[in-house]
């Protein structure tokens, strides 16, 4: 494996391998936050974010999820500060929109604005539940007899009071879904998993994908916004 | 359809003295221009043009046009080979063009194929890709027997239209990352398929990818602009393989 990870080829599989794990998560995160507009009294919701916050596959996994996304945002600037670097002297007149999707040419961009996105997001409800001596403490609720945090009371409380934050969320969630328009398929292009055939499947696939991610993570603010949560 | 005269055409082109000066867009205008007229003839006109007037004529690229042997080039109106898909610039026609339009023709725009001259660049860069591992070794002796050698008719048509390319250089000019992966892909690719080249796939895929790194082309992000300008059509579903063949080498390394 001499010199793999610092040829052009190998640093595009690292970049496929981390954005296929970041979509792996994806499906769980999306499928968690839907809990969030299936059940109106938020013991669902509550109940999932317990035990999420309390697994500890999921105490392993959190950091290694961290790893994934610092990967890939490195090396994606690696890679795209090189491309920029093999190019010199710029055309005076490109038509680049004849040749390329708008998404796979600004995978940087849509990946940026994901990033400013995810540090608002974070700071929304990951510091608040880890550090809540530091931001808002968060309630109690008791489903079942057990005790937990009240995480539905956190959320729903955030998309409630502000309309900003709502369309925010509705935001990251379709550059999301456009960062995975391109990306989806990519990533298997990228470790060879593809031919003319597959091509076709894998382009669906990846819009299927983008379509469940930005309609699944925008529904949720839309849903508070429209007064329908709790 | 009949042919027409576009009477007046603005071209704004990229000059340059040589490798070493600093170029600027020049306008120039040529009239009276017939449809039927090829790009490159149009270009003629306006050479003849210059040598009359004691100006110094636009230096491009051609030899045989007709689409064969990839040594036109140019970047018309903001897409390698100009508006058409799937041709060189030797095979478009002037039809393509409107009355009155201005054209801008630059050179492939590429680190590694730096500007000679006008309308020039040097692509040796992809013969030394090419010198790296895009052959095989040992004499394989004359045209075999059909069906001496069993080959897939699968891999047979895919080996020849990975051979369609011509190495014009169009996949790395337009690639917003500057990457000759298309062009790398349809050499591994082709000599992949076929038996007389599988036994240096390993070391061919590995040479090559590392002298495409080392001349300082981009790194592919898929995009597929390459497919769409190649003048061949030769498919990224080429560079799939590639990667696969880099894989599999790198593996068993
Ligand atoms: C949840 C978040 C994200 C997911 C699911 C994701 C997923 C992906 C996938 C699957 C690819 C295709 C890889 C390939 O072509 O082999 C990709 C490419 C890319 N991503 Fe992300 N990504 C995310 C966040 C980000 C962030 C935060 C950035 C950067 C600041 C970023 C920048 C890029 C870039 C530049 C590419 C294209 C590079 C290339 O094709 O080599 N992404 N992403
Ligand atoms: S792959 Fe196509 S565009 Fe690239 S050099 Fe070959 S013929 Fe030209
Ligand atoms: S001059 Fe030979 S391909 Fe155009």
């Amino acid at each position: 494996m001499s010199n793999f990870w610092t040829s052009s080829i190998g640093k595009k599989v690292v970049m496929s391998l981390s954005g296929l794990f970041l979509i792996s998560f994806l499906c769980v995160h999306l499928t968690l936050n839907l809990f969030l507009i299936f059940d109106n009294s938020g013991e669902l919701f509550n109940v999932g974010a317990n035990f999420m916050a309390t697994n500890p596959v999921i105490k392993i996994v959190e950091p290694i999820l961290a790893l994934g996304f610092i990967i890939h945002i490195i090396w994606a600037s690696v890679l795209t500060l090189q491309n920029q670097k093999a190019r010199p002297v710029k055309y005076n007149q490109r038509n680049q929109s004849q040749n390329a999707t708008w998404a796979s040419r600004n995978m940087y961009i849509l990946g940026a604005m994901v990033l400013i996105f995810l540090v608002i997001h974070l700071y929304n409800f990951w510091w608040n539940i880890k550090f809540p001596s530091l931001g808002t403490p968060l309630t109690e609720a008791v489903v079942g007899g057990v005790e937990m945090e009240d995480t539905y009371a956190l959320v729903a409380g955030l998309f409630k009071s502000s309309i900003v934050y709502c369309l925010l969320y509705i935001a990251g969630g379709i550059l999301v879904g456009l960062h995975i328009t391109h990306g989806f398929w990519s990533a298997f292009q990228s470790i060879g998993f593809s031919n003319d055939i597959w091509r076709k499947r894998l382009e669906w696939l990846a819009y299927f994908f983008a379509i469940v991610f930005a309609v699944g993570f925008s529904i949720i603010p839309l849903y508070f916004l429209l007064g329908l949560g709790n | 359809m009949a042919d027409t005269i576009l009477k007046e055409l603005t071209l704004k082109i990229w000059r340059q003295k040589d490798a070493k000066s600093k170029g600027e867009f020049k306008e120039y205008k040529v009239h009276n221009i017939s449809t039927g007229t090829s790009f490159l003839e149009m270009l003629d006109i306006l050479n003849e043009q210059l040598v009359e007037q004691n100006q110094e004529p636009v230096a491009f690229d051609h030899d045989c046009r007709e689409g064969i042997c990839g040594t036109c080039s140019l970047f018309i109106d903001g897409r390698a080979h100009g508006p058409d898909d799937d041709v060189t610039t030797c095979q478009l026609h002037m039809r393509r063009f409107k009355e009155g339009a201005t054209i801008t023709i630059e050179p492939w725009r590429c680190g590694a194929f730096p500007v000679i001259k006008d309308l020039i660049v040097d692509r040796k860069a992809y013969d030394k890709i090419l010198q790296a591992g895009g052959y095989v070794s040992v004499s394989t002796g004359g045209v075999p027997d059909a069906n001496a050698i069993p080959i897939s008719n699968d891999n047979a048509e895919e080996a020849m239209d990975a051979a369609a390319c011509i190495g014009c250089g169009a996949c790395a000019a337009t690639c917003k990352n500057s990457s000759a992966m298309l062009f790398v892909a349809a050499k591994v690719s082709q000599l992949a398929l076929l038996p007389q080249g599988k036994v240096e796939a390993a070391r061919r895929a590995k040479a090559m990818v590392a002298k495409m790194d080392e001349l300082g082309f981009g790194n592919c992000t898929n995009t597929g602009a390459c497919e769409m300008e190649c003048p061949k059509s030769i498919s990224i579903a080429h560079i799939a393989r590639l990667n696969r063949e880099f894989l599999k080498a790198k593996l068993k390394d």
